[in-house]
């Protein structure tokens, strides 16, 4: 018995051992991971929707929906979002009285009519956000090539989860929004000098490397080695894009899109950069995932009764097992 | 199956049905007077849990079936319909993508845990090869639920591994060609996947019966690897294990709503919320977390056909692990070198499912010199010659510690066995 028990603790104890070996071996390579020396590191948000018990601030979605209105809507769609979503519970609850308003600033194709004839109508409730663009192409075209992508999912569909959102007790999500965050408040009107300085290690690297098979080449006198191609110099050339510090290659084609005062909130907020992009942030990871208040809700009552339910199970099977020796 | 069933019906109609079809008395064998050894720790209840999962995703994937639509051009939409619109169709979905991932975890521990006790040895061997099997089902059934959102890593996904099927001599275009109904992946690939999607689950169930049959003929294994030979070595499955099994399945519960209601999308990759694109490749293209320890051994094994060979075989190896091992001794308790070789094995698979998602040319944790590559390329000779090498020598060289006597001696010392004896007798 005793010597069961023993083993079961080591089983235990070595199991926990090799799984704290594998995440931390997980951690540290994350912590390695490959930004460029004197980068400026991304923000982890501390957003008020985040955790168990986070919920939505209503004036910040209504403010998130109007940045999105009046500065990303002009290249970006949201094809996945109904404007009697703005109404719903969870969201930015607009009342629907509004909600039909703001769906009737924009018109749709309706019909066939009784005649057969298709019409213009103002959008209800039930239609969609409209999109900037026709479709693929004529976005590409009016945007220098590159394709604005349609925002509806965007807040989960970059940046990554890592192991902290899992063992703080924060909400999953915090990933994509952070992402969104960054990119908004990353630009820089000129190349930084961390760019500049990356670029001359690169270039000395590669110079070194090329004197050295030079030497080599030269030692060797005869045909057996390649003589060396001189190394082309490694310049960071912006072209036609824009610097930001948290796009992949910090090269973008989206020129800044916000700025201070970029958007006249009526609410009294500051509207600083910082706030707008923490406002449309939140915005996106609610239209991303609608349900997240309802989903938490919910949860914490599930998880309360499975937490009570386990105790009673545990209670019964001791009850069960009180006289039997194993 | 009925073998152990006490039961006797006492109402007619009872009676009646036992001479028909003796129903009751084969599920009152399987799931009541089942004698079973009275030592079972708590890695024992990962059967029932991995029972109680599958029982989750055949729930939740039937009533997602019934809002999903299985075409290229609509599937990506039709999730975010159930995502958005349909009544509770986050909860379905967030609890059949993670049930998925808990559903492994189950697997998993289930199959370590047969690999330290030794349950797959004599007379267990078809027990664990039904296993294998169901395991091998469950790699391709998930596999094609991953692709069916058709998001980008669902399409990029199914383009690598539908690929892998080329290096097969002779046969290997027409494989591929078969499985993607067409020249690459597209619709009619979605369309097979989803039919397939729905039919393996039912296969697995049909196997996990075989299962349970295969391991109500030899009984349980136990801690102590000792065969249960007299009645006091043995409880009832119904109270003690149901309860026990019971309380178990409501822990893991536990950690399945809490990635489901607090981190639905953890274990997910974010690409996946990308429409597919045949025209844009993923930066990286990984596979599920439960697939990245085999990833690791293909991408470990440098030729294309050595690596699919590898990755197949990782699998396959597993199949004649009753044959490899060479030890009689079942229980690694009594098996003190064996015990640290599996711990390291053990580790070793996690390390694998490491090197499966990082850059194989990356430095191993920043080490200069050392890339990713040759660390996953041991890792991948430690996997293999632990079945190859280590299973069948060890077995021959080994000392191991004596084994009691039996079950009840071990757990109630030999004068309380002789007096339970003597008690069951009175």
């Amino acid at each position: 018995m005793n010597n069961l028990k023993q083993n079961i603790t080591s089983i235990v104890q070595k199991t926990a051992l090799a799984l704290l070996i594998a995440t931390s071996v997980t951690g540290a390579a994350c912590a390695a991971g490959g930004a460029i020396k004197g980068a400026p590191e991304a923000k982890y948000v501390d957003w008020s929707w985040a955790g168990v018990f986070g919920t939505f601030d209503r004036a910040q979605l209504q403010r998130g929906y109007q940045v999105y209105k009046e500065v990303c809507a002009s290249c970006h769609s949201m094809d996945l979002i109904k404007f009697r979503n703005l109404n719903e519970a969870g969201g930015p609850e607009f009342s629907e009285a509004q909600v039909k308003t703001l769906a009737a600033e924009y018109e749709i194709e309706g019909g066939p009519d009784a005649e057969g004839e298709m019409f213009t109508r103002p959008r209800l409730p039930k239609d969609p956000f409209p999109a900037p663009f026709a479709n693929k192409n004529a976005a590409m075209a009016s945007n220098g090539g590159a394709f604005p992508p349609d925002l509806s999912l965007i807040a989960k569909a970059r940046g990554h989860y890592s192991f902290k959102d899992l063992f703080m007790g924060r909400d999953g999500l915090v990933g994509g929004p952070n992402y969104v965050y960054n990119l908004l408040t990353g630009y820089e009107d000129e190349v930084p000098q961390y760019i500049l300085d990356h670029d001359k290690e690169v270039n000395a690297k590669a110079l070194e490397a090329y004197n050295k098979a030079l030497v080599e080449y030269n030692e060797a006198g005869d045909n057996s080695l390649r003589k060396p191609d001189a190394p082309t110099p490694h310049n960071f050339d912006l072209g036609e894009s824009s610097f930001n510090n948290h796009f992949s290659g910090n090269k973008i084609s989206m020129s800044q899109p916000l700025s201070e005062d970029s958007v006249e909130y009526t609410d009294g907020t500051k509207a600083t950069l910082e706030q707008h992009a923490e406002d449309v942030s939140t915005f996106l990871i609610w239209a991303a995932e609608p349900k997240m208040e309802e989903r938490k809700r919910i949860g914490i009552k599930i998880l309360l009764y499975l937490i009570i339910l386990a105790g009673l199970m545990y209670a019964v099977k001791r009850r069960i097992w009180e006289n039997v020796r194993h | 199956m009925s073998g152990h069933s006490t039961y006797v019906p006492k109402s007619d109609a009872g009676k009646w049905l036992e001479k028909r079809l003796p129903i009751i008395s084969l599920l009152h064998g399987a799931a009541v007077s089942m004698p079973n050894p009275r030592n079972l720790n708590y890695w024992w209840v990962f059967g029932g849990i991995a029972l109680f999962m599958l029982i989750v995703q055949v729930v939740t994937g039937i009533v997602l079936a019934m809002h999903y639509t299985p075409h290229a051009d609509m599937a990506f939409n039709s999730v975010e319909h159930i995502m958005r619109d349909v009544n509770w169709g986050w909860l379905l979905r967030y609890t059949h993508a993670n049930g998925a991932s808990m559903f492994f975890v189950a697997v998993y521990i289930h199959i370590l845990r047969g690999m330290y006790y030794g349950s797959y040895k004599a007379p267990r061997e078809v027990l664990w090869l039904l296993g294998m099997l169901i395991y091998l089902l469950m790699m391709a059934t998930g596999f094609m639920g991953y692709v069916l959102p058709w998001g980008q890593m669902s399409f990029w996904g199914a383009t690598v591994i539908t690929n892998f099927f080329e290096v097969v001599p002779f046969i290997g275009d027409d494989i591929r060609i078969l499985l993607w109904g067409g020249f690459a992946v597209d619709n009619p690939t979605l369309n097979r996947f989803f039919s397939l999607h729905y039919l393996l689950p039912f296969v697995i169930l049909g196997v996990v019966i075989l299962h349970i049959w295969a391991l109500h003929v030899p009984g349980s294994n136990n801690p102590l690897g000792v065969e249960a030979k007299s009645k006091q070595d043995t409880l009832s499955f119904h109270p003690y294990f149901t309860m026990k099994d019971l309380y178990g399945i409501v822990l893991f519960a536990i950690i399945l709503f809490y990635f489901v209601f607090f981190n639905p999308n953890f274990m997910g990759h974010p690409d996946n919320y990308i429409p597919a694109n045949s025209l844009v490749t993923p930066a990286h293209i990984v596979p599920e977390w439960y697939y990245l320890p085999f990833y690791a051994i293909l991408r470990a094994i440098p030729s294309k056909a050595g690596g699919v060979a590898g990755m197949f075989g990782s699998i396959l190896i597993l199949f004649v692990v009753p044959w490899l091992d060479t030890s009689k001794i079942r229980s690694a308790n009594f098996r003190p070198a064996y015990r640290i070789f599996f711990w390291i094995f053990v580790a070793n698979g996690l390390l694998l499912g490491y090197f499966g998602q990082v850059s194989t040319t990356d430095n191993f944790l920043g080490i200069a010199g050392v890339t990713n590559l040759v660390v996953s390329q041991m890792s991948t000779i430690y996997y293999f010659g632990f079945f190859v090498i280590i299973l069948p020598v060890l077995g021959l060289i080994e000392k191991t510690k004596p084994l009691p006597n039996s079950i009840s001696e071990a757990v109630l010392g030999a004068e309380g066995a002789a007096a339970e004896a003597a008690e069951q007798k009175a």
